[in-house]
């Protein structure tokens, strides 16, 4: 197997609660815990989980928004984040983000060409014509024409201002785009549009994507792989198809069985096999069944991710 | 947008001192200055004294114009420095937060725990009297508001999409302090300016009226109330003219300050369904 | 049988002097007693307004244009505002989306729930806090004798949404009107509270409608389905047959839209269909709508 493009290894993100500055111990929030992912070149990598899990906070360290407490980010086996991360103007060539509320994530101030002009005059693209071929060409890609780039922010639809904040994202032609919860925030029309998109712009520029997602058949429609968060470690990984048709780990189970699917609910298509008890493989025991919230003010309970079929691991302890 | 009721009267009579400050070369009969004539001291207003004279003579209504001037000079270059002090650290404290921010918040409090115009007098009373002094003094005195407005709205703003994505696209803080979040903060700063204006105006006509601010003889509203206090039983026009001038003036800004705030207030926007 | 709530041709809209901008078309819809009625549509198709309209708390400028609302016989449009009021809360209820904004944030739970059975039924202060506790038990919160003391601050939005609908069915009304109530939840507290609105309205015999974008919510919970578009009902049937066999294009093309579970294992990654290729011309779909003939409505839930 090639080399991953970014690797996640060990990511600790703990944010200090409020109160007690002097003294005692500051109690701290653990929001990651000890997170590993690779992402290879090409692939879509999503990780689900609710709200409170640790999906957007590990988004958030990718793009170097939120400092890891501790663990590293390689990107191309170099460092992504800590001291030896590099400046801002590199990152920005490697990875970009896509937000979940398209009506926050444009300045109402700027034009939709200024919003794309000035990442790239910043990146050294000065010539007017070279500025305009890219802003036209990435327009068009994100199926607007290069005309509306003149429009400001509140001219658009929300699916025309997701196409935007897709064509802010691709428009330093990075090789990683972080998904935040791309479509949640788009009725369903638009969202199958917006994933069409995705999935087009995927194959065209070979990107690769790391999406953060609650919603199980968006990540079951656009997933190589998934990883499921609960409480800021990841529970269940491995590719779409065993997450979904296998699921182990009892959390992933009562995930995958709680969507109102209108297929599964009336018995349309095939049912998904997230119904009886979990089995834990014989020698372990499933450390935390998410059916509670832990504390998370704690470190877990020690556990590992053990590999069950190749390239699915579940967290297990052993008994 | 429909215009508010506040917005038009502010303005109508903000641009009135406005246009009175600026024309008043023109518009004055006399000089406010230099025509004083004993001979015609304490002269009730009449065709050529429209708002009468005062105790040296002098024509209270060209006096009561070429104060505007001073009283715009001190509103607006007073409120110029405000929102600059306020603006850079509000926004800077927000944007950055750490220690930067508990400092700037601790400044804050204790700006707002001093009344402003006592600060003030202590400000003037290190630099001593003048139109040079008033306008540091009031300068540096009351931007603890405008402060807490831009920090508040950039705290609102720094978790925002738009303000993310810039600092993923490689922006340095300063870019987008400068071009992402300042645009969007400037409705309400700009608010708070204007109504800044107004107490900056009653500011200088309280420190000149106590003998700090602009010195005699040049005619300032504050000072003119001095003059006028010995006098008011017998001349009351050399009290009442002033005294309007300066209620007009601070209600102009007080108006225009709020019906700005409305109209820049999302709420009263109609949102497209 | 009669219905319970009887829409017909409703219009509602911005008049602005002589012409009048409509927002709902001329929508009319019936719901039995016991059943559950799903309104799905996507956003500014007007199944909110609907809703708000039938509970009378229309906001201005919004206003009715035409049409009636007969609940239990009665034209609500028609109705003095003092039997509204004594009807809202009582006979029709209602539970929002986003339970923090619709609880008084100074007042504990309990008091707001038992404010329910003071103003409607008339009971002392002490007995209404009784109450309070069984309808909070009712709902399945745990320790409520401990709970009702609580302030909605201290409560996740799963248990304030329990809250919402303990005070809605607090006077056994009617007609409950559930208007995206799980749409601010995360998945697995949706499921608990979505079984929580099933089962106790089923148990009381409470009829539902029930509003909603998510398709899968709809199908989750109701027996007959009115789909939305543009001010419009556009089609109309038993949630299974809507399903099943779509006969409007706008319903087709949102279905497909819709990526389901389980598909790609089945038939590989399929591309979701685009409502635009789809459909040529978007201001052609309110002509035509299909409702279908009301079968028995026995029992057919969807669950």
């Amino acid at each position: 197997m090639n080399a991953p493009l970014l690797s996640i290894d060990d990511l600790h993100v703990r944010f200090p609660l409020s109160g007690s500055w002097f003294g005692r111990q500051r109690r701290m929030l653990h929001a990651v815990n000890g997170l590993s992912l690779d992402l290879a070149k090409g692939e879509c990598l999503s990780i689900v989980g609710e709200s409170g899990c640790g999906k957007s906070t590990t988004a958030l360290s990718v793009m170097g928004l939120q400092e890891p407490t501790q663990g590293s980010i390689l990107f191309r086996g170099k460092p992504f984040s800590g001291p030896q991360a590099p400046s801002r103007m590199e990152r920005a060539m490697a990875a970009q983000m896509v937000f979940q509320d398209p009506y926050a994530s444009l300045n109402p101030r700027q034009t939709v060409w200024q919003s794309l002009a000035q990442p790239l005059r910043l990146h050294n693209v000065t010539a007017r014509s070279e500025l305009s071929d890219r802003i036209e060409t990435v327009m068009r890609s994100v199926g607007l024409t290069p005309e509306q780039a003149a429009r400001y922010p509140h001219e658009f639809s929300g699916g025309q201002r997701q196409r935007i904040g897709i064509a802010r994202a691709l428009i330093l032609q990075p090789e990683i785009v972080v998904l935040d919860e791309p479509v949640s925030a788009l009725d369903v029309s638009i969202r199958a549009q917006i994933i069409n998109l995705l999935l087009d712009l995927q194959e065209e520029f070979g990107l690769s994507y790391l999406m953060i997602s609650h919603d199980l058949s968006v990540v079951e429609h656009m997933s190589d792989r998934v990883a499921v968060m609960f409480f800021g470690q990841i529970v269940e990984t491995g590719p779409w198809s065993a997450i979904f048709s296998d699921p182990v780990h009892p959390y992933t189970r009562r995930l995958i069985a709680t969507i109102p699917d209108p297929g599964a609910v009336l018995g349309l298509g095939r049912e998904v096999a997230a119904e009886g008890p979990a089995q834990a493989p014989a020698g372990w025991s499933f450390a935390d069944d998410g059916s509670s919230a832990p504390d998370v003010t704690q470190e877990p309970k020690p556990s590992e991710l053990v590999e069950i079929a190749p390239g699915h691991f579940v967290r297990l302890s052993r008994s | 947008m429909k215009l508010g009721f506040n917005l038009i009267l502010g303005g109508v009579l903000t641009a009135l001192v406005i246009l009175a400050g600026l024309l008043a070369p023109w518009l004055a009969h006399f000089d406010p200055v230099l025509d004083a004539d004993l001979m015609n001291a304490e002269l009730p207003p009449d065709a050529t004294y429209w708002f009468g004279t005062d105790a040296q003579g002098r024509d209270v209504y060209s006096r009561i114009l070429y104060g505007a001037q001073i009283s715009l000079t001190v509103g607006i270059v007073s409120q110029i420095i405000n929102t600059f002090i306020g603006v850079a650290l509000g926004m800077s404290a927000a944007y950055w937060g750490g220690w930067w921010d508990d400092i700037v918040n601790g400044l804050t409090n204790v700006m707002l725990a001093i009344p402003s115009l006592i600060f003030a007098l202590a400000v003037m009373a290190v630099l001593g009297p003048g139109l040079v002094s008033l306008l540091i003094a009031l300068g540096l005195t009351n931007w603890s508001w405008t402060c807490r407005i831009a920090r508040s709205s950039t705290l609102s703003l720094k978790s925002l999409g738009y303000v993310q994505a810039a600092q993923t696209l490689g922006y340095s803080d300063t870019r987008i302090m400068f071009t992402q979040i300042l645009p969007n903060i400037m409705g309400p700063v700009l608010v708070m300016a204007t109504l800044g204006m107004g107490s900056a105006v009653l500011s200088e006509a309280a420190l000149s009226f106590l003998g700090l601010g602009i010195q005699p003889p040049f005619p300032s509203w504050g000072s003119m109330l001095t003059d006028a206090r010995q006098m008011i039983q017998i001349a009351p026009w050399t009290a009442i003219f002033p005294g309007m001038a300066i209620f007009l003036a601070v209600l102009g800004f007080n108006l225009l300050g709020d019906g700005l705030r409305d109209m820049l207030d999302p709420h009263m926007r109609t949102r497209k369904l | 049988m009669t219905p319970l709530l009887d829409v017909r041709n409703l219009e509602l809209g911005l008049r602005h002097g002589a012409h009048a901008h409509r927002i709902l078309k001329g929508v009319s819809f019936q719901i039995m007693p016991g059943e559950t009625y799903g309104l799905v549509g996507e956003s500014g198709s007007g199944k909110s307004v609907t809703s708000l309209a039938i509970i009378g708390l229309l906001k201005k400028p919004l206003q009715i244009l035409g049409g009636e609302i007969f609940f239990e016989g009665r034209n609500l449009l028609a109705l003095p505002r003092r039997e509204m009021r004594s009807l809202r809360g009582n006979r029709i209820a209602m539970v929002f989306q986003e339970p923090m904004s619709a609880l008084n944030p100074l007042q504990t739970v309990g008091r707001q729930i038992a404010e329910m059975y003071v103003q409607h039924r008339g009971k002392s202060w002490a007995q209404a806090q009784k109450k309070a506790v069984e309808a909070l038990a009712s709902v399945r919160v745990p320790t409520p004798e401990r709970r009702v003391h609580d302030y909605p601050h201290q409560m996740s939005g799963g248990l304030r949404q329990r809250v919402m609908i303990a005070m809605a069915l607090a006077c056994d009304p009617a007609l409950l009107i559930a208007d995206e109530p799980t749409t601010a939840l995360d998945v697995t507290v949706q499921a608990e509270v979505l079984k929580l609105i099933r089962e106790l309205c089923a148990a009381r015999g409470t009829a539902v409608l029930f509003i909603s974008h998510d398709l899968g919510v709809i199908a989750t919970m109701c027996q007959r389905v009115g789909v939305m578009y543009a001010g419009c009902l556009v089609e109309e049937n038993a949630t299974r047959e809507l399903f099943v066999d779509p006969r409007h294009e706008y319903t087709r093309g949102l279905l497909g839209a819709l990526p389901k579970l389980g598909s790609r294992g089945l038939h590989g990654r399929q591309r979701l269909v685009d409502i635009d290729s789809f459909i040529a011309d978007r201001s052609r779909l309110t002509d035509t709508r299909f409702i279908a003939p009301r079968g028995p409505v026995s029992g057919e839930a969807g669950s």
